[in-house]
């Protein structure tokens, strides 16, 4: 090999290192985001303290191995020593990488305490993963509602869709109804799972952490900006791990509080009609919004499920056989499957509706229907 | 070496190999059992490398244009499977098949017909794992690691992915034993552990890591086996189980296995670094205490794979501080291989090309690997594709490299034929570019927020991934003429004398190339020269 081939070689890698270290290049999505939390300025600090310790470390040691090629190479007439150990040398670059890792461990000892450090919270917010989607509960406040991926990404992110993403704002990114936070308070995160496990992830927030069925874990932020900050779902939950975003929108502490009381009354509004007797229509109707936000994604705008994956709604012996069946699979799910258990997810009104809705679309004409105050009957 | 003589007269009589297929299925021979395991990883290296240009070409512009996510899924967890357990494993146990008896002056393995059946049991192994791509639910889809929940939604294809790890584990298990019962007892007369070759030295600790480690997976995937379809509740949080525990059995398992394919890797640069540079191995002594050592610590940082959890702060900080201090002998091994070349006499031919860009990447691979072992950092890195650049680094530039630069250096000793030397340097440049643009960008579209294991991303991330698709299809296509030097070297390459290298030192190079079907029926000599090269 010629000394060219070595200088394009070596000139490649380092042109790769450059490129990672070149701050201007931060602004177009290289590097971590510094975020907008104590806890994420620290966290990236600390990533680039020991990001740029390895580049020290990495210029002084492919400096030497370079050296070494370049001048000690058998082309140059070089004939080759024959020492074969050194204790002195050997103890020495032994001891100085345990003292740069002690170094190391300093800082990102006390970042570790400060991220535990949850108590004296000023609010929480429970979250739970489901497949596909997060439910985010105000403790305090006593509501809740589903964050689903937004409907136009939804529509565009189908299999040969056609649809350009380029044209869709926030791709991926952007969801129905975004969870919204009040700067400057300390606000406690408690992330769980209903079916498997997810990880709640806002990278602008400093950390994820994963949502695990039967555990609860916990964490904090205090967002320091107003904005709105995404994020995704980070740990492999199924078919549509990829669809389940985080929209996180940190707004002055009036506004909080003023969406804090429409929601209030929008959640009063939610369980109104349970206890009065609904037409076949209204039904209809209300099955067919419930059903393309909650089933859609495992069982198809068609009602034909995925070969293989999840069972067709069209023809089914249970959406087509006796109603208490129906209603046993929508409310308890089927264990050891994908298929939830909606029970606790849905309202009397949105059970009743999606199951008649399924019992009477796509060619399914059994013609009967259920009332919400058979589902609360059965709860 | 006063062994040559007496060598050349024997093996003339006991040359005999069988013929035609017989040959292959009853073969007890290690030479024909290492060309099998090394043929299987290969084809198997296409196979997972074909899974992985379908998933390039899904992520090549963002929305969905080919696959189904569920299928995308699929993908992803069997290019893992494939590539860790069909290709990186076998290839090793290959080469440690071809090499290790030669190496130490033994005339075969210690137990050639549970050799056999170690290799015979991947074929069937892995046609069945592949099967589950034609069943109801597809192949398997919840990632190489099987975490529960997820994993028992997996459709009817779950038992066979189950024993198909049982297989790879007995298949494993196997190889090992015999690997250890090899070197402990059929060491040529002078070679005493440490005067092995340090490529036996690695095998010799991996060996002991994979007897520790793989019934800790089966043990794992059958609790999943009765959580599925035998009312268990270890895993379901439901029934009084806890999911974590499968992460905490899984990775105890897990991080030794990160070792198991990168030991003998750094086996085969500690031959091919001293021989190239024409000097001994510097610290040969150090190099084998750092080996064990890593081994030994393997078993202490496997809960850094899941420091996202929640883990009680004091878990946190132990397994922070036991995953910074493997930097400290891993460090030592790539200063030691530096202390080889220096005042060294160089050249740079396939091999030794390989080796070096083995250690320049696999380093850039462990600085991102320390950088992950900090935990707080880890809670912005886990699962991006940082993690994704992170273990392509070590195991695709790290454990992949070296066994391609093993196979150029061996392959003249194995045929008896030179390989082409221009073609293997267009191999060699052609992939150590490409996988740098393959795998570079996936670190800071990682930093930038983009999840691993997805099919579709947002707008933001296009670029990147772009490049690194094309990065992806000129590396899977460069790694065809790999095949043809292979090809090109067995049918029409020029012949090897016995040394091949002019640096080369240890017992295999004393014997002719190719070797006969039989060697060191007499067991030689060992002496300073033939000691560890």
């Amino acid at each position: 090999m010629s000394a060219r081939n070595l200088k394009l070689f070596g000139g490649t890698v380092i042109s790769l290192l450059l490129l990672a270290i070149q701050p201007a290049w931060a602004e177009y999505g290289l590097n971590l985001p510094e975020g907008v939390t104590p806890l994420s300025r620290n966290i990236y600090d600390l990533h680039m303290t020991i990001f740029y310790i390895c580049c020290v470390i990495a210029a002084v040691v492919f400096g030497v191995m370079f050296w070494s090629i370049f001048r000690h190479r058998k082309s140059r007439g070089v004939k080759a020593a024959q020492f074969h150990h050194n204790t002195t040398v050997e103890i020495i670059w032994t001891a100085i990488p345990m003292l740069i890792l002690v170094l190391m461990a300093i800082p990102a000892t006390k970042s570790l305490i400060m991220i535990e450090s949850t108590g004296d919270a000023d609010m929480t917010i429970k979250i739970t993963g489901y497949q596909w989607r997060w439910h985010y509960e105000y403790i305090e406040e006593d509501f809740g509602f589903f964050s689903s991926l937004a409907p136009e990404s939804n529509e565009a992110r189908q299999l040969k869709s056609g649809i350009d993403p380029n044209q869709i704002e926030n791709y991926l990114l952007d969801v129905d109804n975004p969870v919204i936070v009040p700067v400057g308070q300390k606000i406690r995160f408690m992330t769980t799972a209903a079916d498997v496990i997810h990880s709640w992830w806002v990278p602008a927030l400093g950390w994820k952490r994963d949502s695990i069925p039967g555990f609860i874990n916990e964490s904090w932020a205090i967002i320091e900006e107003e904005g709105t900050y995404r994020g995704q779902c980070a740990e492999l939950c199924g078919r549509d791990h990829a669809f389940m975003p985080i929209v996180l929108k940190a707004v002055s502490e009036d506004e909080y509080y003023n969406w804090v009381g429409d929601m209030l009354v929008a959640a009063m509004d939610a369980g109104e009609g349970a206890d009065r007797e609904w037409a076949m229509d209204e039904l209809m109707e209300r099955g067919e919004q419930v059903y393309s936000t909650f089933c859609v994604a495992c069982h198809q705008v068609n009602g034909m499920g995925i070969p293989g994956a999840f069972k067709p709604l069209v023809g089914s012996p249970i959406t087509t056989g006796p109603i208490d069946g129906h209603i046993d699979t929508v409310m308890n799910g089927v264990a050891g499957t994908a298929m939830a258990p909606f029970g606790m997810q849905l309202t009397d009104v949105d059970i009743a509706a999606v199951i008649t809705y399924e019992r009477n679309s796509w060619g399914n004409e059994i013609g009967d229907s259920v009332q919400p105050s058979t589902i609360a009957a059965r709860r | 070496m006063s062994y040559g003589t007496t060598h050349e007269h024997h093996h003339d009589d006991h040359d005999h190999k069988p013929t035609g297929l017989g040959r292959w299925l009853f073969s007890t021979n290690h030479k024909d059992i290492g060309t099998m395991y090394l043929v299987f990883a290969l084809i198997m290296f296409f196979v997972g490398g074909a899974m992985a240009m379908v998933i390039r070409a899904e992520l090549f512009q963002p929305g969905l244009q080919y696959v189904d996510p569920q299928f995308f899924n699929s993908l992803t967890t069997m290019h893992a499977l494939v590539m860790i357990f069909g290709v990186i494993m076998p290839a090793g146990v290959g080469l440690a098949n071809w090499m290790v008896p030669m190496m130490i002056g033994a005339p075969d393995m210690a137990l050639p017909r549970m050799n056999n059946m170690s290799f015979w049991i991947l074929p069937f192994a892995f046609t069945m794992l592949l099967g589950t791509f034609f069943l109801e639910g597809g192949a398997p889809a919840a990632g190489w690691t099987i975490y529960p929940p997820l994993v028992i939604q997996y459709g009817d294809g779950f038992p066979f992915l189950i024993f198909t790890i049982h297989f790879l584990g007995v298949s494993s298990i196997m190889g090992a034993i015999n690997i250890i019962a090899t070197v402990f007892n059929m060491r040529a007369p002078g070679m005493g552990f440490m005067q092995l070759p340090l490529f036996v030295w690695t095998w010799i600790v991996t060996a002991f890591l994979l007897i520790a480690s793989m019934p800790v997976l089966a043990g794992a995937v059958t609790m999943l086996l009765t959580d599925k379809y035998f009312g268990t509740s270890f895993f379901v949080a439901a029934g009084g189980g806890d999911p974590v525990m499968f992460q905490h059995i899984f990775w105890f398992f897990g991080h030794p296995e990160v070792y198991i394919l990168i030991l003998p890797a750094f086996g085969i640069v500690s031959q091919i670094i001293p021989t190239f540079s024409r000097k001994p191995l510097f610290g040969y002594e150090s190099m084998v205490y750092a080996t064990a050592a890593i081994a030994f610590l393997s078993f202490f940082v496997w809960a850094h794979h899941m420091f996202t959890v929640g883990m009680p702060l004091a878990g946190e900080l132990f397994f922070m501080y036991a995953t910074m201090s493997i930097a400290v002998p891993t460090g030592v091994k790539v200063f030691n291989w530096i202390a080889t070349m220096w005042r060294g006499s160089m050249t740079f031919e396939t091999p030794m090309l390989f080796a070096l860009s083995f250690v320049i990447l696999f380093s850039i691979g462990g600085f991102s690997g320390l950088m992950l072992g900090i935990t707080p950092a880890d809670f912005q890195y886990h699962d991006t594709y940082f993690v994704v650049a992170h273990f392509h680094y070590v195991l695709v530039t790290g454990a992949i490299f070296a066994l391609m630069a093993g196979v150029y250096f061996w392959i003249p000793k194995w045929t008896g034929h030179m390989y082409d030397e221009k073609l293997g340097q267009l191999h060699f440049w052609l992939s150590v570019i490409s996988v740098n643009v393959l795998f570079f960008p996936q670190h800071f579209v990682g930093l930038a927020g983009m999840p691993r294991r997805i099919p579709d991303y947002a707008v933001q991330f296009t670029e990147w991934n772009m490049i690194s698709s094309v990065g992806g299809f000129v590396f899977g296509l460069s790694q065809l003429l790999l095949v043809w030097v292979v090809i090109k070297c067995v049918r029409e390459g020029k012949k090897a004398d016995e040394q091949v290298w002019e640096g080369a030192r240890g017992l295999e190079w004393t014997l002719p190339s190719p070797p006969p079907f039989h060697t060191f029926t007499i067991p030689p000599k060992v002496d300073a020269a033939t000691a560890h090269s």
